[in-house]
């Protein structure tokens, strides 16, 4: 039996009728809802499988990247061209930083200068983008408590059959031998930040790797027992606090003319440089402690 | 500007870090856009952001000059390259990284939920459990 | 005596202060549990938005806009954040939003999140929040990216934190599109750098402008203009790419949902805003043309996110793309490019801030007063159940469309006035405009007429005594509402300075 409209819309109002079903029986809404549902998303998925079966589908993405890379090529003809020193990017900003850097920051890495003296702020943003991503890698990895909210027991990341490296002898021979001297060059790194390439950023990720490898090699158990998960928590707590509370200072003095406390010091001395040495320092460790907690979620789910 | 095939020939060439620059970023554009495995998806993301990353950094680079560290007292500026796009550059791998691990941990819990890799195949299984 | 606390030059420190406040709390919460860490954030947002209010005043006292270097370097060199009016209202706008976001939701996060993942919920917030006061306060373009990054990545954490499927899914594809996004706004910048050799906004459009005229970069700048446009409107989702909506906004917690669609976007918008009119400048900008294919596709979004709305199945999924439709609203606006349509694209941002996040939020208090059914059949006389939630749905569909005495209405009532001045478009937008209101219609009243009819299903009805904490935020947010639609006056000349603040160097 057709309704009229009128006769549909009473219906719907007295709530025994849905127009967003198009089933002819609707004594039971909610089933008919979710079978023509079901159905129609099968037809989809096949649709999707004729029109993008394999080879036509990448055809026509070679195509966009080509058409893509074509444009995109045409519109850098224009740039200046590379390595000119006349370039617009040649101007006050970077004679400044190079001139009067190492006099104004006290660094002789112009690079350490600039991102932690000139546009500290970048960089305190850019280590806070660190923690965000240890905090989401933590809220997704971390499997200590095992009870999810939807009652299912979410497996173990550690697979068996993975390789045991501590279980091979040349690789536990070379590894204690080689440990020691990537601590002492990412502590080189970290410490001369602002007299050599170098600095937080990097000396963190050699420290960090260090870390990884004697996790890997003595076994996350007896790593885990020295860098526990609190430790890690308190280190990072206070480096990143030091890094925030540290710069906001530099911040305030200087916008409001206010005489710094901090001096820069002699140029070329490892204790030189004002503030960048100890933010390089926080830096690292900071880098430091998310490379190894990156590696202990994705190997075993927990740090402990 | 380019009055000849040839002319344009040169320019590229001499610019080929640019040039390179771009093929990257659009194999990686492409690919994180329309590839359908989760993990060549977080590939084409890492080949896009270098890309971005070389042709920044080679617009710091400047012909014959040396890199911005003040040695033996030496702070003219004819003498160094721009250390602008460097430390750019250092930010945006400390972002690159961490956008890499967040997604690889997605990936691994989509993996150990659905048993694929494919975008396809989970969103079918999604739905489908949607509706049961 | 209160007038000259609050002109003193002291305030120019705020904004520094808020940021960093919100990031020493996001790292003390690192090592609390939930509750302590929900407290702090609390009390972070209070602190936040105290402090962007004295700066809002004191720049409403003074009439100046100004900056603040961030460390001994003034500007070409060192970092700078600049302040007008539009910077600390937005900010200021947006605490609110979250505030009443968290705590209206409060009790859905306490279930859908894991005991021991509580604090990391606040720990996202609190950068959220640092994100958009950065966002907001930034004058200095690579801060812009850097801080964009935080933003993705702290809402990728607040949907996926309901440890789920679904929102693995929806967080998954949300990360791609922002992804793309955000690639695309670095090569913009890239590109920028190269032809201006500047990263601070006034330096920036200096030099762009001179760039510009000069004639021989003409494709690069239209290029690294379109790059950054395009990057940002994938990420606020604009049409073509509003199709992780649904899902994201569908599927996660409903303060994450309103957090997303009231702030997040928002925050995206006004950087694009801030890009157009501080760095490459209004004049070069309508040049390029970009303009018209921000109209076009706003307007496409306009009914296309209607119209899929009106085909969802949930009322969160139609829900999300009504967000897909009022996104085209204000990038139509954008696309205008007149100081009319700047001041309707302001007010319809505030609209939408204030009037999403009450949707989702009672959206999600009716689902959970149905037994957890998303479909329209199971909501029926959901109302009835929980009749705060209901009252504020239908407060909210009707600000949506566009009702007098709520803000929607005042925000149309702007754009079709724009549209007059606009002797081109003018029949195009007007056109948009009802066919779109008329779509909105359908939709929320046909929502609002299954909430309130039918036969109730038997269950628990929830009254508003049970639900102080929501029933406070979610009729905090209705009262804004109403206030500013009855008195539209005040924030409509708060933008007009604004505006003219803004567009001084």
């Amino acid at each position: 039996m057709r309704k009229s409209f009128l006769q549909k819309l009473s219906a719907w109002y007295k709530g025994s009728y849905d127009f967003t079903l198009k089933t002819a029986d609707h004594m039971d809404a909610r089933m008919a809802h979710e079978y023509t549902g079901k159905e129609h998303k099968l037809r989809e998925v096949e649709r999707k499988e004729l029109v993008f079966s394999g080879v036509l589908y990448n055809i026509l993405c070679v195509l966009f990247c080509l058409i893509f890379i074509g444009v995109l090529l045409w519109s850098v003809l224009f740039l200046p061209p590379h390595g000119s020193p006349d370039n617009p990017a040649v101007n006050e900003v970077m004679e400044r930083y190079v001139a009067a850097g190492m006099e104004e920051t006290g660094a002789v890495n112009t690079v350490a200068g600039m991102i932690l003296d000139y546009r500290a702020f970048d960089t305190l943003g850019e280590s806070f983008v660190l923690f965000t991503a240890v905090c989401a890698v933590t809220i997704l990895m971390n499997n200590t408590k095992e009870s999810a909210a939807d009652g299912t027991p979410i497996p173990m990341t550690v697979k068996p059959g993975i390789v045991e490296y501590s279980k091979d002898n040349i690789v536990r021979t070379v590894s204690r031998f080689l440990i020691p001297f990537i601590f002492v060059f990412g502590a080189y790194v970290l410490l001369n930040g602002h007299l050599s390439p170098g600095g937080g950023f990097s000396g963190g990720a050699i420290l960090g790797s260090a870390l990884i490898l004697y996790a890997m090699v003595y076994g996350e158990d007896r790593a885990a027992a020295v860098f526990s998960e609190r430790l890690i928590k308190t280190v990072v707590l206070i480096s990143l606090s030091f890094y925030a509370i540290a710069k906001s200072y530099s911040f305030f003095t200087g916008a409001n003319h206010l005489k710094s406390i901090i001096s820069t010091g002699t140029p070329g001395r490892i204790l030189s440089a004002g503030l960048i040495l100890p933010l390089n320092i926080a830096v690292g460790i900071v880098v430091c402690c998310t490379m190894y907690s990156f590696y202990m979620y994705f190997r075993r789910g927990r740090i402990q | 500007m380019f009055t000849s095939f040839e002319d344009l020939w040169v320019h590229l060439a001499d610019n080929y870090i640019v040039v390179v620059s771009i093929i990257l970023f659009g194999v990686g554009f492409t690919t994180l856009l329309f590839s359908r495995n989760l993990l060549k998806k977080v590939v084409g993301l890492n080949i896009m952001d270098t890309g971005v990353y070389l042709l920044l950094v080679s617009m710091g680079f400047i012909d014959g000059r040396h890199a911005p560290i003040i040695a033996n007292g030496v702070t003219d500026t004819a003498h160094y390259i721009n250390p602008i796009p460097s430390g750019l550059v250092l930010t945006g791998i400390v972002v690159s990284v961490s956008v890499t691990a967040i997604m690889l941990s997605l990936i691994v819990r989509l993996y150990e939920k659905y048993h694929s890799l494919n975008l396809d195949v989970i969103y079918e299984l999604r739905n489908k459990e949607e509706h049961v | 005596m209160l007038r000259d606390l609050f002109a003193s030059d002291f305030i120019h420190n705020f904004p520094l202060f808020a940021i960093i406040l919100c990031l020493l709390c996001a790292v003390i919460s690192f090592v609390l549990q939930g509750g302590g860490a929900r407290r702090l954030t609390y009390i972070l947002i209070l602190i936040g938005m105290a402090l962007n209010g004295s700066v809002l005043l004191h720049n409403l006292i003074t009439g100046e806009r100004f900056t603040y270097m961030m460390g001994h370097f003034p500007a070409p060199w060192g970092n700078e954040i600049a302040a007008g009016l539009l910077e600390p209202a937005f900010a200021l706008l947006f605490g609110v939003v979250i505030l009443c976001s968290i705590t209206a939701g409060k009790n859905r996060i306490s279930t859908d999140v894991r005991a021991d993942k509580q604090h990391f919920y606040y720990i996202l917030v609190d950068l959220a929040q640092v994100a958009m006061f950065a966002l907001c306060y930034t004058n200095d373009i690579f801060t812009g990216y850097v801080f964009i990054e935080i933003c993705t990545l702290a809402s990728c954490g607040l949907l996926m934190i309901r440890n789920a499927g679904k929102p693995l899914v929806a967080a998954t594809r949300y990360m791609i599109f922002n992804l793309i996004g955000s690639g695309m706004f670095l090569m913009g910048i890239t590109m920028l750098y190269g032809v201006t050799g500047h990263l601070l906004f006034p330096q920036l459009q200096q030099a762009a402008a001179s760039a510009w005229n000069s004639g021989a970069y003409h494709g690069i700048m239209i290029l690294s203009i379109g790059l950054t446009v395009s990057g940002l409107a994938i990420k606020s989702g604009l049409f073509p790419f509003h199709f992780w909506m649904p899902d994201t906004y569908g599927t996660a917690t409903p303060a994450s949902s309103a957090i997303l669609s009231g702030v997040i976007s928002k925050g995206y918008i006004f950087l694009l805003i801030k890009i157009i009119y501080r760095v490459y400048g209004h004049s070069v900008f309508m040049e390029t043309g970009i303009q018209n294919v921000l109209f076009l596709f706003g307007i496409a979004g306009m009914i296309v996110g209607s119209v899929s709305a009106i085909r969802a199945g949930t009322i969160t999924k139609m829900t999300a793309f009504s967000s897909a439709a009022q996104i085209g609203y204000i990038f139509m606006g954008i696309g205008m490019g007149t100081r009319e349509a700047m001041i309707a694209v302001f007010f319809h941002i505030c609209a939408h801030a204030i009037t999403k996040p009450v949707l989702f939020l009672s959206g999600g208090a009716l689902i959970d007063a149905s037994g957890g059914g998303r479909d329209f059949a199971s909501l029926r006389g959901a109302a009835h159940r929980n009749p705060a939630a209901g009252l504020a749905f239908l407060c909210g569909s009707l600000s949506m469309i566009g009702f007098p005495i709520f803000t929607g209405f005042i925000s149309k009532l702007y754009f079709a006035l724009s549209a007059f001045a606009f002797p081109h478009k003018s029949m195009l937008v007007l056109l948009a405009l009802a066919v779109s209101t008329i779509l909105n219609v359908i939709y929320f009243m046909y929502v609002s007429v299954i909430l309130y009819t039918g036969r109730p299903a038997p269950g628990k009805r929830v009254g508003v005594c049970r639900q102080k904490a929501f029933a406070t935020a979610v009729f905090l947010l209705i009262l804004v509402n109403v206030a500013i639609g009855l008195h539209s006056q005040p924030l409509t000349g708060l933008f007009e300075l604004g505006l003219d603040l803004f567009l001084q160097l």
